[in-house]
């Protein structure tokens, strides 16, 4: 059992309220909310197609909402674009990675916030020192400072991506699959991870499709299927079958497993 | 290019000493396909084709095409594509020329020859090219039609405004000073351009330097230092040869008794002088040096290049990919119009033509240096030394007496097969697109 949720007092980190999307007369989120505490580790479930990309990148600034409300720490939040979302300090690591390939690691991770010389010039030589220090704690293995990013291996490719998110201090971290290509050892290095960062006061949604990484890795879980909210449910009060009936049926489970 | 793939055992081992240099085999390759051509055209010209004369004659017909070349580059980096260059040069074109010889000298009586003309014009040039430039990226970045269509169209369009503005007659003569950037009308003479050779080999020299101190900074790993002295060798000799033969070529005995004439002196017995660094090559330099710090060290250059790798990680970066597009178009504008200076200052004139089939000549240039149309690639040195090349393949065989048509004809194939070895380039070596 974690500290934060449940808090009567406090805020949630972040709360979005009721939100709805649609493309083209199809309502890919219809009317979902959830929230997030500081130090919270929040799994976001669904099939695929069920809403939960759409309903994150809403909160990440990629798309925009047709109706509801984002509360960041009490106060109503506006995000209209990425560069919204990064200075409410909300990090993103997408499923796609959204790397530019034909850019080396450094580029990457300061892509839209490069460091600069007094001149007003990209600092190549301040980024790749910085990356190097970052690296060296998430993946010491990482060498290819200098190849663009076509060049690295999945996981590698993963710890750019993931290395871009923790480097900018955020306050709440989406991290949409963020297991899908990594081996074990690989997986592994990413639940420390987010062990880590939960015990800094980060909070963390987590979308993924793997019940055993939403059981091991999160405080809650939210699911999703066609659009609507299924249900929000605290881990310890579930088991794997009530989430799978949660996914596969749309029914929220029985009694105390409730939040 | 040719040469590492057909000879691969010497090449393996050149390679290394390549990679001590930190040298860009590419690069390389095209140089010395340059080289080849050069020498090639030299025997069966009987030498006429490297003369101080003719590489002077080819630096100052190059330019104008390569000034737009470093613009095309981005163009084509962020996977867009602009048709319209030669015809918005001929619109700039013909706007400095009602500009220089109606507007400024008639309308607000500053007279002939008078020493504003040249840079109010110049300024007003400019501002016509940024302008239709920034609208067509506008048409293209924030209402999404594609940049083929927008600047196809645009082909048309400021083709014929130029030619409805100047009733498509030409006009000229051009103000005194603004001819100064035509070429043969301005030129730095012997003394000044050995200046300016200096000037630059001390700044290669302290950028060579400054690289590598910051890299040392940081504490990461640094060529050795013979290499740096080898590298710096190599620079300072490209540039003051290059200068020194500009400096070989003297003006001819009867324009140079003409100039004193129209200064009202008798000319000397004997007096030679040389042409120099011609002012509009200069021009071209100060264009790449600016261009190539835009491309690699400013953030407007990285997001130029990030959007061309992948456009949605931009955006999701937090980058305006939509006003980025409209400021990489009234860019390419910018340098248009100053091509429009050069070209229309080496005519003497505003005609009709000018500029016509430019854009081919600039997108080919570009695309010979390495510009990838796939987005993401391309290099501002590349795309000159492509300029270079197409120029120096076309009055080559000019000067072998090769028919019109088959020039024509050995362009086009050549610009074909130019980017066949460069995807088989790429393939071997891994490199991925």
């Amino acid at each position: 059992m974690t500290s934060a949720p449940g808090a009567l007092m406090d805020p949630p980190l972040v709360e979005m309220r009721n939100i709805s999307v649609s493309f083209g007369g199809i309502k890919a989120v219809d009317d979902v909310s959830i929230d997030l505490y500081p130090g919270e580790v929040v799994g976001l479930l669904g099939h695929n197609g069920a809403g939960k990309t759409t309903l994150i990148k809403v909160l990440s600034g990629a798309y925009q909402r047709d109706a509801g409300q984002i509360f960041i720490n009490g106060e109503e939040a506006h995000i209209a674009n990425p560069r919204d979302a990064r200075g409410y300090n909300i990090e993103t690591i997408y499923q796609t990675l959204a790397l530019a390939d034909n850019l080396d690691a450094a580029s990457n991770l300061f892509l839209g916030r490069e460091l600069v010389t007094s001149f007003g010039l990209v600092d190549d030589s301040a980024m790749e020192a910085e990356t190097r220090k970052i690296m060296a704690r998430l993946n010491p293995n990482f060498e290819k400072f200098a190849n663009p990013v076509s060049a690295l291996s999945g996981g590698q490719r993963q710890s750019v991506a993931i290395a871009r998110a923790v480097y900018f201090n955020a306050r709440i971290l989406i991290m949409d699959e963020p297991t899908a290509a990594l081996g074990p050892h690989e997986t592994q290095m990413v639940a420390e991870l987010i062990s880590q960062l939960k015990s800094e006061g980060i909070g963390i949604f987590l979308i993924s499709h793997d019940i055993h990484d939403v059981m091991q890795l999160c405080d809650r879980a939210s699911v999703m299927k066609n659009g609507h909210l299924v249900g929000s449910v605290r881990i310890e009060h579930v088991s794997d079958d009530d989430l799978l009936s949660m996914i596969i049926l749309g029914k929220p489970p029985a009694g105390p497993a409730r939040s | 290019m040719s040469d590492s793939i057909s000879h691969p055992i010497p090449a393996q081992s050149r390679k290394n000493i390549f990679r001590t240099l930190e040298l860009d085999t590419r690069l390389l390759g095209m140089i010395g396909a340059f080289i080849i051509l050069a020498l090639a055209f030299n025997m069966v010209t009987d030498g006429r084709f490297l003369t101080p004369r003719n590489i002077f004659n080819l630096t100052i017909q190059t330019v104008s095409v390569a000034i737009m070349a470093t613009g095309m580059v981005f163009v084509i980096v962020t996977r867009n594509i602009d048709l319209s260059v030669g015809s918005l040069l001929a619109t700039c074109s013909a706007v400095m020329a009602m500009v220089q010889t109606w507007i400024l000298p008639d309308l607000l009586g500053l007279g002939l020859n008078n020493p504003l003309t040249a840079p109010i014009t110049i300024v007003a040039g400019l501002a016509t090219g940024t302008l239709i430039g920034a609208f067509q990226g506008w048409l293209v970045g924030y209402m999404l039609i594609p940049s083929f269509i927008v600047t196809l169209g645009g082909l048309l369009v400021w083709r014929n405004v130029a030619w409805y503005l100047t009733n498509g007659q030409t006009i000229g003569p051009l103000d005194r000073n603004f001819l100064v950037f035509g070429g043969t009308n301005g030129t730095f003479g012997a003394t000044l351009s050995w200046g300016i050779g200096v000037i630059a080999v001390g700044l290669a020299l302290y950028g060579l330097w400054a690289a590598r101190r910051g890299k040392l900074a940081h504490g990461f790993q640094v060529k050795p230092l013979w290499a740096e002295v080898v590298m710096a060798a190599i620079t300072t000799g490209a540039i003051l040869g290059f200068v020194g033969i500009l400096n070989a070529y003297d003006i001819p005995v009867r324009r140079l008794a003409r100039l004193f004439k129209a200064r009202g002196e008798v000319m000397p017995d004997g007096f030679t002088s040389a042409y120099g660094l011609p002012v509009s090559v200069l021009v071209l330099i100060l264009v790449a040096i600016a261009m190539t710090i835009v491309a690699k060290r400013s953030r407007f250059g990285r997001y130029i290049f990030a959007t061309g790798g992948n456009p949605d990680a931009a955006e999701l970066a937090g980058i305006n990919t939509r006003f980025l597009t409209v400021k990489v178009f009234a860019l390419m504008g910018a340098l248009a119009a100053l091509s429009a200076v050069v070209a229309s200052a080496r005519l003497t004139n505003h005609t009709n033509d000018i500029g016509t089939l430019d854009e081919l000549r600039v997108i080919a240039a570009a695309v010979i240096g390495g510009t990838a149309l796939s987005g993401g690639f391309g290099t501002i040195h590349g795309a000159i030394l492509g300029a270079l090349i197409m120029q120096s393949l076309q009055s080559g065989m000019a000067m072998v007496g090769v028919d019109a048509p088959l020039q024509n004809i050995v362009v086009g194939a050549v610009l074909v097969l130019a980017v066949l070895i460069d995807i088989i380039y790429r393939r071997k070596t891994g490199a991925r697109l």
